[in-house]
């Protein structure tokens, strides 16, 4: 690779015919000749496939024997076989990016009809490249060594896992989780689908593993506070909220529970319907066992007295004048497994949620019957004693209603039927399910779903209308009844029921848009974050070095959350492995004598990636945030910033390249039409 | 009259994909237009625009993503805003700003790149080519 800008510009063109999807079309062996006629072109070939072995050994030995330093190639989308002839000049010993692709398949022989147009744009797109190709500069990637630890966000079943995979490696791991203790959602849970076996017993060996590992430092109370820095060297900034607990004295033996004479409504892990203390963990499994102090309802921090856990505890653990730490770790990734909150049923006042007493959301269900619950797992009404001899489990609750989520999140169907068989195993009572349509789609799923349907439990289809109090009939009274229109049968129905649940939706983190900005990722409309592929890049993003896991990227049960944190991890070793990870080489650069120093470029810069010089009065960029966007070029002012492999000369170029060659045309039809 | 010759500067991950899309789907579009590969709509520059403009392009495209799907996260809202006081510029010096076609294609949007490629060689093939126009304007 020995190419510099001084030497003799020699391109090589090469026409593909793509069997007959370009030939068949285009006039290929007209465009051949014609590009050899174009300025500093010396070889032109047409082929039968310019992407096989023979095709670019053509390329190959063009370089190597007839001194071509410049390749175009005119074919499918760059977005195919870019890299492959890259590779083709790389392998000859020219540098990949003096390689220019003319795209004539996709964005011409198979969207024009007519042939001579067809032919007279594959021209048009040959000599704007020939034109680029000539200004374009040898480039050399840049590497920069990986910093192995990894920073994982949120300690629910994902960020555990993620966090299992990377420590189990011998990498350290930073998990940071801004509840009191790991385990997310899942710790809430009784039951899981479809096997049915204790949520908490195969979940808390996973949260002790996770919390006990040499090779993690696990941060609960905690958030991240500022993210700098690029792939391989991330420096995060996380604040450690105050538990006013000694963690080092404190044993996790409970006293200060037992003794605190503050109870408070559990809204987070009992989700309302039990009572914590203001100074807790929010469950006894949970990880890490020491307690924090709810500060806004713990009685010293709002009068002044009582101290009562200060008092009783044995290892005089508690410390009321301890202050919220802020710290920074240094990490070469990073992994976000954030989860997802529930649909606020409120939201749909026709449901009663919050107006009618024995309309429950799924997960007050979850609590319900959770033997570590408010009730210890008796499924009752609200009065704490009443058990329902009639339940109705209404599904897609806020998801797949243009009114409030479009989508389906995935796993109420499944959850559903999960109440139903707790329902009737607990209660023997008559089970309503209100659906749109069942969807049960994965391994052992729609089993699952059959096996319910011979428990006799009632599958009404359509969406319901309204749950109401208000009676018709003596056969109502004192009953919530179901307004459905039943659409197999194609009429309205009534039903009357004891308890409603309803299956909420997933939502997106209510803080989802503030946390992408942080870490420098997308959100969709609905503010789950965006993956760089939504098949085969399921878990990167598009900002390298960050990776999205679980719930936080769209809704999905927990298998599958499972398998991104550990997809997740598996990305983040494969990255620490390389040992230094080559980034863009397509990146800005800043002509310091044409700078004026105004900042433009800074603003505009979607990444932080351009410095201010201060001594020099200039701006900077730096090569490795720099992600090639080239929007500080379209900023400039000054015209002193511009974008490697896509700068002014090239653009402008490949433009009159094409200019030309239409302008020419259109002369020779004029002239052709005055004769 | 002669086809007018028009320039379009697309981004590489959204509007230059939605092409691609058209293409396999075999929508058939006018071939007026010639595509410019550019990384983020965010880097056309007014320059860009108008020197494509000086080299007689009758229309001058700049597509990008959708907002809030750039893939440099607000790459395209440069774009956006830069453009229409681009507009602005162009109709002060004559040229009508309906010659410049500012649009967001996604690269699943292959029905609606082809539908906006084939509108705006419509509304080009309805205006003077850019010369005649430029003359008039000087009166």
């Amino acid at each position: 690779m020995t190419q510099t800008s001084h030497e003799e510009v020699r391109i090589g063109v090469y026409i593909c015919h793509c069997g007959s999807n370009i030939a068949g079309t285009v006039d290929v062996a007209e465009v051949s000749r014609w590009a050899g006629l174009l300025p500093n072109v010396v070889a032109s070939h047409d082929y039968k496939f310019m992407c096989s072995s023979l095709g670019q050994e053509l390329i190959e030995k063009d370089i190597q024997e007839n001194g071509v330093n410049r390749v175009v190639v005119a074919s499918c989308s760059p977005h195919l076989h870019e890299p492959t002839f890259r590779n083709a000049c790389a392998r000859a010993g020219l540098n990949p990016y003096l390689f220019e692709m003319a795209n004539i398949r996709e964005q011409d022989s198979w969207v024009t009809v007519d042939k001579g147009e067809a032919t007279k744009k594959a021209q048009a797109l040959v000599a704007a490249a020939v034109g680029r190709v000539a200004h374009q500069q040898p480039l050399n990637s840049l590497f920069v060594p990986i910093n192995p630890d990894v920073l994982v966000v949120g300690g629910g079943i994902t960020g555990i896992q993620a966090t299992l995979e990377i420590a189990n490696s011998g990498r350290h791991v930073y998990l940071i989780e801004r509840e009191p203790s790991i385990g997310g959602h899942m710790a809430q849970f009784d039951k899981t689908f479809p096997t049915l076996d204790c949520s908490a017993c195969i979940l808390t060996p996973k949260m002790f593993d996770a919390g006990n590992h040499k090779n993690v430092t696990m941060l609960t109370w905690s958030e991240v506070e500022k993210v700098e820095g690029y792939i391989g060297n991330f420096t995060v900034t996380i604040r450690k909220k105050a538990r006013y607990i000694d963690v080092d004295l404190c044993t996790g033996c409970g006293v200060c529970q037992e003794k605190c004479p503050k109870k408070v409504i559990d809204d987070v892990f009992e989700a309302g319907l039990g009572y914590r203390k203001a100074v807790y963990t929010p469950f006894p499994q949970a990880v890490p066992k020491y307690p924090v102090i709810d500060r806004v309802n713990c009685t010293f921090f709002q009068k002044g007295t009582c101290k009562a856990c200060e008092k009783f505890c044995p290892t005089g653990a508690i410390k009321f004048d301890q202050a919220d730490e802020v710290i920074t770790v240094t990490v070469g990734n990073i992994i976000l497994a954030t989860g997802f909150d529930l649909f606020d049923a409120r939201k749909i006042p026709q449901y009663g949620y919050g107006r009618l007493a024995n309309v429950f959301t799924s997960l007050e269900f979850e609590r319900l019957t959770n033997a570590a619950g408010p009730t210890g797992g008796k499924v009752v009404m609200r009065d704490g004693v009443t058990v329902p001899k009639t339940v109705g489990i209404i599904h897609c609750v806020g998801s797949r209603d243009k009114n409030y989520n479009n989508y389906c999140s995935a796993i109420c169907c499944m959850q559903s039927l999960k109440f139903a068989h707790l329902v009737k195993e607990k209660t023997g009572a008559e089970v309503y399910q209100f659906y749109i349509d069942m969807r049960t789609p994965a391994k052992a799923y729609d089993e699952f779903y059959q096996r319910i349907i011979h428990e006799d439990v009632h599958f009404v289809r359509g969406k319901v209308a309204e749950v109401t109090d208000a009676a018709r009939n003596p056969g109502e009274e004192g009953k919530l009844i179901i307004q459905v229109e039943d659409t197999l049968v194609g009429k309205q129905r009534r039903i009357p029921v004891d308890m409603v649940v309803l299956s909420a939706g997933l939502e997106a983190r209510a803080d989802a848009k503030e946390v992408a900005l942080k870490f420098g990722i997308s959100c969709s409309a609905d503010k789950w974050f965006i993956e760089k592929h939504p098949k085969l890049d399921p878990v990167a993003t598009m900002t390298d070095g960050v990776f999205v896991a679980g719930a936080c990227q769209g809704p999905k049960d927990i298998p599958a959350s499972v398998a991104q944190g550990a997809a997740a991890a598996a990305r983040v070793l494969s990255i620490i492995g390389q040992g230094e990870i080559e980034i863009e080489a397509s990146t800005a650069i800043v002509d310091e004598l044409a700078c004026v120093g105004c900042k433009e470029c800074i603003t505009t810069c979607p990444y932080q990636a351009i410095e201010f010089l201060e001594d020099k009065q200039k701006a900077h960029v730096i090569e490795a945030l720099c992600k090639g966007c080239g929007t500080c070029v379209g900023a400039c002012l000054s015209k002193s910033i511009s974008l490697r492999h896509f700068t002014d000369d090239q653009l402008v170029a490949e433009m009159i390249g094409a200019m030309w060659t239409m302008k020419q045309f259109e002369r020779a039809e004029l002239e052709a039409q005055n004769a | 009259m002669p086809e007018p010759k028009i320039i379009g500067f697309l981004c590489n991950w959204c509007s230059y994909r939605g092409a691609d899309t058209a293409g396999m789907a075999r929508l058939k579009y006018p071939p007026n237009v010639k595509i410019v590969r550019v990384p983020c709509s965010g880097r056309v520059s007014p320059e860009l625009v108008l020197r494509t403009f000086r080299e007689g392009a009758d229309g001058v495209m700049v597509l990008g993503c959708h907002i809030g799907d750039c893939h440099y996260s607000t790459g395209n809202h440069r774009a956006a805003k830069r453009m229409p006081v681009l507009k602005k510029v162009l109709e002060y010096s004559g040229i009508d700003p309906e010659r410049l076609c500012v649009n967001w294609v996604s690269a699943a949007e292959g029905e609606r790149f082809a539908k906006i490629i084939t509108d705006f060689t419509e509304t080009i093939r309805a205006l003077p080519p850019l010369t005649e126009e430029m003359t008039w304007t000087k009166g």
